[in-house]
């Protein structure tokens, strides 16, 4: 249980940063939250290890009426005690534990990719982005649909780093939610489901999201503007949940349709009371 | 390749050379002979380790030694002061919130941090807390009780 050796690097600015990945096209280590315990069960073996945390310009938050965007050093607790973002800040309080928010970043936690992490479903129902530097080119922003590539994978290419992303913020008459079944308070989720509901003036629903978590490879985005009623059925048809030791795939796919009815009920109730 | 870190811990600036490998857990027991400090599964989800880092709670485990050089740490060894226990460390005892004592190290960081930052807790904040922190012996009813009775002695004393 002891990480394998490897050469570290702590650059102090980001260019330093950029150019030290460029030549060893290493692993990038921000909270170390879940690289590390990979290392310690030597289930990844990095030659290199390039430390972001001495990086000022990626321990960054700017907080504006549209949304918020967030350095690659930036810590789960730093986004909460912020409370810049209601449902971003939710889904926080879902993330593992206390003390593992304390030294986890926000950015980690999507350029890990967990197809059972919370954080990736914000940013999908959200269509928010991630921003990618690499040394000598110009930063590209990543929208969330292409961002998340399969299980563990991200659009983040050898030599480039995720140095922010951004979540849109929740607009008028609008309201978010996030549903999910653990088995253990901060485990990762059986099933999660992730809503952002909109009214109209009328105050029928105008547009809902739905973004579903440990039930394909990714965070599945699904759109029931359309049927909101039958949301359950829906997303348990555009899901492909896979079983293993803590549930089968049945449940998996009887309990994200439950989430999904449920995340939108309440996404509904906020996005009236905000609307008053 | 070694790298020369200085930690201060518990008050004291320690200069110490570690591989870049080094946990922060192995780096206070092995390097600096802290044993107070325990290793329970290495991977994050014991909270043996906890100790704190410039005040607020994080896995030793999964911290790198190097990564935090220059960093303030408190560790169990730190938290009593002139010899005598803390508030955290009375309240425990007081309530037989420990048996076999071996999460007691992660446990008493861990409170320590939660009552500086949130001195009255309610039953709910408090398993919230403590969540990520394992006692196989007391099945956790004394331990939530030493953090209300801990609670009680930091007011008495403020």
């Amino acid at each position: 249980m002891k990480p394998p050796p490897f050469e570290y690097h702590a650059p102090r600015d980001l260019g330093q940063a950029l150019s030290t990945l460029a030549e060893v096209r290493g692993k990038v280590l921000a909270g170390g939250q879940s690289l590390i315990p990979m290392l310690n069960m030597r289930l990844a073996a990095p030659e290199h290890l390039v430390d972001i945390n001495r990086v000022p310009e990626l321990a960054v938050m700017e907080a504006a009426p549209d949304g918020v965007r967030i350095g690659a050093a930036v810590r789960h607790a730093e986004v909460e005690r912020a409370g810049v973002h209601p449902l971003l800040v939710r889904a926080l309080k879902l993330v593992a534990h206390p003390v593992i928010r304390n030294r986890g970043t926000v950015v980690g936690s999507l350029a890990h990719a967990d197809p059972a992490a919370e954080l990736p479903a914000v940013l999908a129902v959200l269509g928010g982005s991630v921003r990618l530097a690499r040394a000598g080119a110009p930063e590209r922003d990543v929208g969330a649909a292409e961002f998340f590539v399969g299980p563990m994978e991200s659009a983040v290419q050898e030599g480039e780093l995720a140095v922010s992303a951004y979540f849109p913020a929740l607009g008028p008459r609008t309201g978010g939610a996030f549903e999910e079944v653990t088995r253990r308070h901060g485990d990762y989720a059986l099933a999660g489901v992730c809503a952002v509901v909109t009214l109209g003036e009328d105050g029928a629903i105008e547009a809902a999201r739905l973004a579903c978590i440990g039930v394909g490879p990714v965070p599945v985005v699904v759109d029931v503007t359309g049927s909101p009623d039958d949301a359950a059925r829906i997303v348990s048809e555009r899901t492909e949940p896979d079983g293993d030791v803590h549930a089968s795939a049945a449940y998996r796919r009887h309990l994200v349709g439950v989430l999904a009815e449920r995340a939108l009920r309440n996404a509904t109730r906020e996005a009236q009371a905000r609307g008053a | 390749m070694e790298h020369e870190i200085t930690l201060v811990v518990n008050g004291t600036a320690r200069r110490v050379t570690v591989p870049a490998r080094r946990l922060l857990s192995d780096c206070l027991r092995h390097d600096l002979g802290l044993t107070g400090t325990h290793v329970g599964c290495e991977h994050g989800v014991c909270g043996c380790c906890t100790v704190l880092l410039d005040g607020r709670p994080v896995r030793s485990c999964l911290t790198f030694a190097v990564s935090v050089d220059g960093a303030e740490l408190t560790t169990v060894e730190g938290l009593s002061s002139g010899g005598r226990l803390s508030p955290v460390q009375r309240a425990f005892a007081e309530c037989h919130g420990l048996q076999c004592g071996f999460c007691t190290p992660g446990f008493l960081c861990t409170v320590t941090a939660l009552l500086e930052e949130n001195p009255a807790p309610t039953e709910e904040e408090v398993l919230e807390g403590i969540s990520g922190n394992l006692c196989r012996c007391t099945g956790y009813q004394n331990i939530v009780k030493a953090v209300h009775r801990a609670a009680e002695l930091l007011a008495e004393e403020a």
